[in-house]
């Protein structure tokens, strides 16, 4: 077998030629995204049910106050094991790399689209790397001290003064995964070209080239496919 | 007509024998669980109190018969195990719990018998409801009674995390939360509360919390004539003062009465969680989320240009490359 790549998986793939497209996540890795999103939407708008009473009245979308209290903590299971999953095909490549720090130094020409003025990247740059870590940390922050305070099945669990502290943090994870969240769809929109990786599973070699050109050399470099029929 | 039961005074008077209305209801609710800006009564209550004296309390359970009987609560049959507690704790079928525990008083040597009733203090500024995240599931009224309204009770069990005391249970068949009501609906209709109806010693009683804290005065006044110097009232400041108060013959220890805390008040924690955090949590999730949308919305984006693509079909087609003098 050939050594493992090391800044694509093996799976990345030139797609097609003509124009160039590229294979970017499989289409087991993007249910899998999927199934997260939903429950991380789900998570959110019913946590925020009960966080804040001016958002109580979002407890009719899953059928009122008692049902809410119930799924929430379930789905809750369902996203830690749906990332898990996701965790163990992307850990790889999102470890820290020299240029993620040029990157992040350089994070004004980030903003402003300079993108001649940034280091080449491997398949993921220093912002999707936080995003990847920050929602790793959190979840399994969200995981554990909800099981603390989850009433139906923990309720002895622990002690009730250690309660007080993960109903706490439970909250403040939960308002930091938020910005997460939001920061990874909107860096996902404003990147143009960049969905359609988690929907068709595929990007243009210009975005590819753009954005993460180590990737695209390395997929490049070991298509031994000839030129476009 | 009906006529209008008045608030009651005591708790041993017989109820009359005609029918009566209601001397309060929802219109003298002072506070609302998840809930803003509360219309304020244009009445104030008497504020009322139980007062239990521990030193007349012979632990008899009397009270504790009194309170499943009157809330027609079925608590399950359970083991000896060898103590006096029965059931082993409060549960969403028992209200109420004397609580025994045998002391060695350190200074006289003597084994002193401590039986406290467990059971909600009803707290002047209690931490059930202002934890609690279900519009309307915990109220409070302005004669002090803190109830759980069951109907929008959704069970999460923060009610738990916010008590000071450790008084809620949540019900695994119903998941909804229960505790004492201090029989809100006998002293709606004039009547005291059931335990301290069936109380043989008095060692209960109920009244205005004026009137319970003379009477308190009186009794500690006995008890520190016989000896019991550090005799006290235990109507604990930090919770605003509560509804259901002890006569401690050991005030200066609230502890040994089975972990009666020192200094209840709502943990900083909870505090924390249903002030700072909740406000500025909301507010910051808000605007991240109205920023990203409108400036999603209004610029540009960082879009690959013609170049890039004709870089990549050099690299990937060609397969030479754009930059590195053609070598890949």
């Amino acid at each position: 077998m050939a050594p493992r790549p090391y800044y694509s998986e093996r799976g990345d793939h030139i797609d097609g030629k003509a124009p160039v497209t590229v294979s970017r996540y499989r289409g087991f890795t993007r249910a899998n995204h999927w199934v997260t999103a939903a429950t991380l939407i789900v998570l959110a708008v019913s946590g925020l049910a009960l966080f804040h009473p001016s958002l109580y009245f979002l407890t009719n979308l899953f059928g009122g106050g008692q049902i809410t209290r119930w799924l929430h903590p379930i789905v809750g299971v369902v996203l830690f094991f749906s990332f898990l999953l996701m965790f163990v095909q992307l850990w790889r490549l999102n470890m820290p790399k020299p240029e993620d720090v040029t990157w992040t130094t350089r994070i004004g020409d980030v903003v402003k689209g300079n993108e001649d003025k940034l280091p080449e990247l491997g398949k993921y740059n220093a912002g999707q790397k936080f995003v990847f870590w920050a929602m790793t940390g959190l979840i399994l922050v969200l995981i554990v001290t909800g099981v603390m305070i989850w009433q139906q099945f923990f309720g002895y669990l622990v002690s009730i003064p250690l309660r007080r502290v993960a109903v706490l943090v439970h909250a403040l994870a939960a308002v930091a995964i938020l910005l997460v969240f939001i920061l990874h769809v909107y860096a996902a929109v404003w990147t143009r070209g960049t969905l359609r990786a988690m929907t068709r599973g595929t990007v243009t070699g210009g975005w590819a080239w753009r954005h993460h050109r180590k990737w695209l050399r390395e997929i490049a470099s070991r298509d031994t496919k000839g030129p476009a029929e | 007509m009906k006529d209008t039961a008045t608030g009651p005074t005591t708790a041993v008077s017989n109820p009359p024998v005609q029918p009566m209305k209601a001397y309060f209801d929802t219109s003298d609710i002072v506070r609302i669980s998840a809930t803003k800006d509360v219309p304020q009564p244009t009445r104030q209550l008497e504020k009322l109190a139980k007062l239990i004296d521990v030193s007349k309390c012979i632990g008899c359970k009397a009270c504790q018969s009194a309170c499943i009987e009157w809330n027609d609560t079925k608590p399950e049959i359970e083991e000896n195990v060898g103590v006096y507690e029965n059931p082993h704790d409060l549960t969403p079928n028992m209200f109420t719990l004397m609580r025994f525990s045998e002391w060695e008083n350190p200074e006289t040597d003597d084994l002193e018998w401590l039986i406290r009733k467990d059971g909600c203090m009803h707290c002047e500024d209690p931490g059930c409801l202002k934890a609690c995240p279900a519009p309307g599931a915990i109220v409070q009224y302005s004669n002090g009674i803190v109830d759980f309204i069951h109907d929008n009770c959704i069970g999460c069990g923060y009610c738990v995390t916010g008590c000071p005391f450790n008084i809620p249970r949540i019900s695994q068949v119903d998941h909804k939360s229960y505790k004492c009501t201090l029989c809100s609906d006998r002293v709606a209709v004039g009547q005291g509360p059931a335990c301290a109806k069936a109380c043989p010693t008095q060692a209960i009683v109920f009244g205005t919390k004026e009137d319970m804290k003379a009477h308190a005065e009186t009794r500690i006044e006995d008890l520190k004539s016989r000896g019991y110097d550090n005799a006290g009232l235990y109507d604990p400041a930090g919770v605003g003062g509560t509804h259901v108060m002890y006569v401690l013959h050991h005030a200066d220890k609230p502890g040994i009465y089975n972990n009666l805390p020192e200094n209840p008040r709502i943990s900083p924690l909870v505090e924390g969680w249903k002030g700072v955090t909740k406000t500025a949590g909301l507010a910051v999730v808000g605007l991240a989320a109205l920023g990203a949308t409108l400036h999603g919305l209004f610029s540009r984006g960082n879009r690959p240009d013609d170049h890039d693509d004709q870089a990549a079909e050099t690299l990937v087609v060609e397969r030479r490359d754009p930059e590195n003098g053609g070598h890949i």
